[in-house]
């Protein structure tokens, strides 16, 4: 393939206002079947069981009801769902507009994720789609107070005076609070990966 | 583990903040994106056993007692990566307004009827030639608030995941000839050189002679890094 010319990448657009029926139907009330919801874990799936949920912010600090948050994770052992061998129920994707819970909201109900290896510490990956931005953004949420934060791969990237953006706090036992800021002083880190 | 994709190519996309498109002042990141190497990820597994044979014909989808109104059309290409390597069993999904520009969602307030036999919402899994299919009806156009008396071209929302955590795109497909692509902001907001590779391509291949307008739309997406599998 070497100085073959590439072909052009298509350009993104916005999501628009009206995903919702087609992208996340029953979470929306649509007779339509979802392919993933924000109900990621039945009490089957082994694991400690987490609620992770957060509030969508724009820059004047409004609550955002109309985007899409998808999140992707390791099961409790650290593996993804695609990793081979793996037979699994708990296929660690999950979706959820912000439209339906009031103040842009979203919640998911899922398993805490272990560490993917050695050089990963738990987290659970976010793509950040709405009306108004033109592509969308990739995110991260690691765990506050776990220790093995501090080796992760990833997150070394990042400068130190904005990884706190990066961390979901635990408002109450197994309640993990993972808010997201598009812009501001405290505007979440979003990645070019 | 999965091979590092080339770079989004960022001088192909919109930017996030667009003087023409008003929401996304307060919307799109202020802050630069920080840039991270060395992290692959496979896209993520969905529902896909959950994708329904009849769920790629949207003229069958939402029909309670008659086939929809409008003017039937054939959708379908290839998702292809930067290399131009199809990619085969991939999620393509798409929703759109009916033919009197008007969506189900219940936010959408624009007064068109809605039609009872059509929902607007399909999904399919690309075969091995990376290709899709959706048998649909043409959107209409319809008014926004963005600015004073405008209108979105004709379009159909594209959503797509393709084997990677990196490639995910979520796009719009226009059509050929709309006018109301010169006044669109959303359309304008991406650069010039790449606008048109969002335009679909009217096919008298494509189309069924007696039933449904042909149109032809590739989608390409992020490759992996020839540099570095050559390199291996």
């Amino acid at each position: 393939m070497g100085g073959t010319k590439l072909l052009g990448q298509t350009p993104s657009q916005t999501v628009g206002p009206f995903f919702a029926y087609s992208l996340t139907p029953e979470q929306y009330g649509y007779d339509w079947v979802s392919l993933a919801g924000p109900d990621m874990a039945d009490d089957a799936i082994p694991g400690e069981r987490i609620i992770f949920e957060g509030q969508v912010l724009d820059g004047a600090g409004q609550p955002i009801t109309d985007a899409m948050i998808e999140i992707w994770q390791a099961d409790s052992t650290g593996a993804y769902a695609t990793e081979p061998g793996r037979n699994t129920r708990f296929t660690g994707f999950g979706r959820a507009g912000t439209g339906v819970l009031g103040d842009g909201m979203f919640r998911f109900t899922t398993v805490k994720p272990g560490a993917p290896s050695a050089e990963e510490a738990p987290h659970i990956n976010i793509i950040v789609t709405m009306r108004g931005l033109l592509m969308h953004v990739f995110t991260r949420a690691y765990f506050e107070g776990d220790a093995r934060s501090a080796a992760d791969l990833l997150l070394a990237q990042v400068p130190e005076d904005r990884r706190g953006t990066l961390l979901a706090r635990q408002t109450a036992p197994g309640i993990w609070r993972f808010d997201i800021r598009m812009q501001g002083d405290a505007e979440t880190v979003f990645f070019d990966l | 583990m999965p091979l590092i994709l080339n770079p989004r190519d960022f001088s192909s996309h919109p930017a996030y903040i667009d003087k023409g498109y008003r929401s996304t002042a307060l919307r799109g990141p202020a802050k630069p994106l920080i840039p991270v190497r060395g992290v692959s990820l496979a896209s993520p597994v969905y529902g896909h056993d959950r994708v329904g044979a009849a769920d790629a014909d949207l003229t069958l989808n939402g029909r309670k007692d008659a086939e929809p109104l409008g003017e039937r059309i054939i959708v379908t290409g290839r998702v292809l990566d930067e290399n131009n390597r199809p990619l085969a069993n991939t999620l393509v999904e798409i929703w759109q307004a009916n033919a009197a520009g008007r969506y189900i969602h219940v936010v959408d307030q624009h007064p068109a009827p809605l039609d009872p036999n059509f929902f607007g919402g399909g999904r399919c899994i690309t075969d091995q030639d990376g290709r899709y299919r959706f048998l649909t009806i043409k959107p209409g156009a319809y008014p926004w608030g963005n600015h004073v008396n405008a209108w979105r071209p004709n379009h159909i929302h594209f959503s797509l995941f393709g084997h990677q955590f990196g490639q995910r795109l979520v796009t719009q497909m226009y059509f050929p000839g709309d006018p109301l692509l010169a006044l669109d902001p959303i359309y304008l907001g991406v650069p010039a050189k790449s606008r048109e590779r969002m335009i679909a391509q009217f096919s008298i291949d494509v189309t069924e002679e007696g039933y449904a307008l042909g149109y032809i739309f590739d989608i390409v997406l992020r490759g992996e890094n020839a540099t570095l599998w050559e390199n291996q």
